[in-house]
């Protein structure tokens, strides 16, 4: 039974990622909106080095967050309206996994994407080598969990009037923590305080994410099917 | 098993709720209007001018317990959500939705007058802290769970997306308060501190308690009254809702 589900689980994820590749302009539209949206800051406030490093952590993470909702529209709509997600729920397999492998391969299409761009425009913004180091390990934590909270309000408004608009609005606070602690340790080691104890905290914000996410995710996607 | 001598459950029903609600609505809103007229008068006439703050201080009689009946509602509203989940009830949907907009207007009210009060006393309307900002992320909480259940046309599906929205938002509220929270001590620049209040005297204490209790009076009588307006709204094809339309005619 358990290797039924991980193998059902793998096989989403597999598809999913064929998916996104054989659609390549869509798993890469976000990047794409992450470097354009950090490339209009400095044409916005002016190219004096020191205030394009101070404002830098904070830009680059709010863009990897606003570019990670963008391509939540799409994470469930497909499948949501050729019916498979329907088959997914009556599946014999438990629906949690496969939602989470949807997941998954929704974090390794577009936001993986963006902790690989990250560094070359962290360098845009003249932050030092090991801070750079910092802003894509703080990616790598917190990606994930905007992928798995977004997920949750992807899947509340399936089939809504205005769904867009509406998962930044339902989304957009509960991104407060990994923001505050993402941007917060880039910062930290910006000011030489070590970001350890943020990466710990985003860290954790991952594993909470991690466990209690798919759950709600799985419900939600119930609740649209119905 | 012994019976209950009151069966709760029979409440559960939107027809048995309908009229209880129209029934106690009024007592509350009457102890509402009571509670508020003594706070009222304790806040203008007996509570001394602070020495520090002069006459304006004053707004804390309305801005404290705003503040703490929008949080409160929230896990009020939570709670009414994950039953309605659990026990798959409608009437549980219902107060949920009657609760919001009550709850998004004290946050409002918790905000604005928050802004009038740190005018004359710190000289700024706005400033970033741990507090005003999670009340901040805490109405666009409200201000979510209302657009996707506006966003939703079948009522009951409406419920259910609220319930899980309302359930994830309840477990972040503590991260998001202790990230907000951390994150201002960390951008300590010229922002004022906030968490050292200075004690308060037992007779502004008493004031701001009755008011606590005013609001939440309030709170209760008006989200039973929307509720049966909610109620009237969703079952307006049952017969009896005709029969009271009829009655009335």
């Amino acid at each position: 039974m358990t290797g039924g589900a991980a193998a059902a689980a793998i096989g989403v994820l597999r598809r999913d990622l064929l998916l996104a590749l054989r659609r390549k302009s869509d798993a890469l539209a976000p990047v794409f909106f992450f470097v354009v949206v950090a490339s209009l800051f400095p044409l916005g406030i002016g190219p004096e080095p020191e205030l394009l490093r101070r404002i830098g952590p904070g830009v680059l993470w709010v863009g990897a967050l606003l570019a990670t909702m963008l391509s939540l529209a799409r994470l469930f709509a497909a499948d949501y309206d050729d019916g498979t997600l329907e088959q997914m729920a009556l599946s014999p397999q438990p629906f949690v996994g496969l939602v989470a492998a949807k997941v998954t391969a929704h974090w390794l299409a577009s936001g993986l994407p963006l902790v690989v761009v990250s560094p070359v425009l962290a360098l845009q913004y003249g932050l030092p080598a090991d801070t750079i180091a910092v802003l894509a390990a703080s990616l790598v934590l917190g990606t994930p969990v905007l992928s798995l909270v977004g997920a949750i309000g992807a899947a509340l408004t399936l089939g809504v009037r205005g769904g867009g608009l509406l998962v930044a609005l339902l989304v957009l606070p509960l991104y407060v923590p990994a923001l505050v602690f993402g941007a917060g340790a880039v910062d930290a080691n910006l000011a030489g305080t070590g970001a350890e104890a943020h990466l710990s905290l985003l860290g954790a914000c991952l594993v909470l994410a991690t466990f209690f996410a798919p759950w709600a995710i799985a419900a939600a996607l119930r609740i649209a099917l119905e | 098993m012994s019976r209950p001598i009151v069966n709760w459950f029979r409440f559960s029903s939107p027809q048995a709720f309908y009229p209880l609600a129209g029934t106690l609505a009024p007592w509350f809103a009457a102890a509402a209007a009571l509670l508020a007229a003594t706070g009222l008068y304790i806040a203008f006439f007996v509570a001394p001018t602070d020495f520090q703050q002069g006459e304006a201080y004053r707004i804390i009689f309305v801005h404290v317990p705003a503040s703490w009946m929008s949080m409160f509602i929230y896990v009020v509203m939570a709670g009414w959500a994950g039953l309605g989940l659990v026990l798959n009830s409608r009437l549980s949907g219902m107060m949920a939705s009657a609760l919001a907009p009550t709850g998004a207007m004290f946050a409002f009210l918790s905000l604005w007058t928050g802004a009038l009060w740190g005018r004359p006393t710190w000289g700024t309307y706005w400033v970033w802290d741990a507090r005003l900002t999670s009340e901040l992320i805490l109405l666009f909480l409200y201000l979510g769970f209302m657009a996707l259940q506006a966003a939703i046309d079948d009522a009951r599906r409406a419920d259910k997306a609220g319930a899980v929205l309302a359930l994830v938002g309840v477990v972040n509220i503590p991260i998001i308060y202790f990230s907000v929270q951390w994150w201002n001590t960390l951008h300590q620049g010229a922002s004022v501190s906030l968490t050292r209040a200075p004690t308060m005297a037992a007779i502004m204490f008493t004031g701001m308690i009755v008011m606590v209790f005013a609001f939440w009076m309030y709170a209760i009588a008006v989200s039973l009254a929307r509720v049966r307006a909610i109620i009237l709204e969703r079952e307006r094809h049952a017969g009896w809702v005709l029969e009271l339309a009829e009655g009335r005619a």
